[in-house]
């Protein structure tokens, strides 16, 4: 059985030093705006590349269940719908597709 | 609300509670997906106990099933998590005059929606106020985890596959949100999964900084976007 444990220490590392560097250097500046718009978008272009990454390197059969289950959580939450019940209506929509 | 009286724990516990609703179900996805990605319980609840960023999470349980090398995915991680720098540089002008002894605590438990409650938060923010808000995120995320890698140790192999899906739709839901606050965001996710595309079908780089170059030159192209077609401001 394979261990995550180095995997986990190096999240940890990268995701608590960003979190506590600009508290305890309690940095009074604010970042440069264009910084602070890379840093936004970043999240935004990782969600685009993780998702259409998904899909085309679905494995052998998947990629239109992939499709159907991203377009139905797409659109649930554009109407509105919350996180969880999105990912509901996509895993019942690639459920159906997978079964068809 | 009276500005003499700061808020202390009781208020963080409540304000916390919204946080508490969203962070649990989304934790028991990632307790379920974990189990089907064949991690194992230990490790599942270790990511959720040690790193606690949900996106972050999710990317590193996909980027695992890919076979992604373990450095690659540090360094997608690191991208990710670089957001927190802009958050905790907020929150730390508020924050000048909590003892520095606490900070690495509250430091630990800065997401995405602890900030957005207490950077909405008026008047003084002090230090019981941050760590019981960031407590019970806490809580809540490391009790989804468990309840959900239980939840999936008992469903049926048929559904495994559907469950998988449930990623890319928990990202296309996380996603669409944003689009419609700010409209750049679907156009910085397009040209992320074009250029992954791009850059992996070339073949000169691993998938994983295929992936990481995608979001750097995405996420810079947005800044060609002229600032007035967005609204500035949030976070």
């Amino acid at each position: 059985m394979t261990t995550y444990l180095p995997l986990i220490l190096g999240m940890l590392l990268v995701t608590y030093l960003p979190r506590l560097f600009p508290l305890l250097t309690l940095s009074q500046r604010r970042l440069p705006p264009y910084l602070r718009r890379f840093l936004a978008y970043i999240p935004y272009a990782a969600l685009g590349a993780l998702i259409i990454r998904g899909i085309a390197d679905s494995a052998a059969g998947l990629a239109p269940a992939t499709l159907a289950g991203v377009t139905v959580a797409a659109a649930a939450s554009f109407c509105g719908g919350g996180l969880v019940s999105s990912v509901i209506a996509a895993i019942v929509a690639a459920y159906i597709a997978l079964s068809l | 609300m009276p500005d003499n009286h700061p808020p202390g724990l009781r208020q963080g516990a409540a304000d916390g509670f919204p946080i508490v609703v969203g962070y649990f179900p989304v934790a028991m996805a990632f307790g379920l997906l974990a189990k089907t990605t064949g991690v194992t319980f230990a490790d599942a609840c270790l990511f959720s106990l040690v790193v606690f960023a949900g996106a972050s999470q999710f990317m590193a349980l996909d980027l695992i099933k890919a076979g992604i090398a373990t450095a690659d995915i540090i360094l997608a991680t690191f991208l990710l998590n670089l957001r927190h720098l802009m958050m905790s540089a907020a929150l730390a002008v508020r924050l000048r005059e909590v003892r520095r002894g606490l900070l690495p605590f509250i430091a630990f438990g800065v997401t995405d929606e602890s900030f957005s409650v207490a950077a909405l938060k008026a008047g003084k923010l002090t230090a019981p106020y941050m760590l019981a808000l960031n407590g019970v995120a806490y809580a809540a995320w490391f009790g989804g985890t468990v309840a959900g890698y239980l939840v999936g140790a008992v469903l049926p192999a048929a559904i495994q596959s559907s469950l998988g899906i449930g990623l890319y739709a928990l990202f296309a839901a996380i996603l669409v949100p944003e689009i419609k606050k700010r409209p750049v965001a679907l156009l910085v996710a397009l040209l992320a999964g074009l250029a992954y595309l791009l850059l992996s079908r070339l073949g000169l780089l691993s998938s994983g900084w295929s992936l990481i170059a995608a979001i750097i030159a995405a996420a810079a192209a947005g800044l060609f976007v002229r600032q007035d077609e967005e609204r500035e401001g949030d976070a």
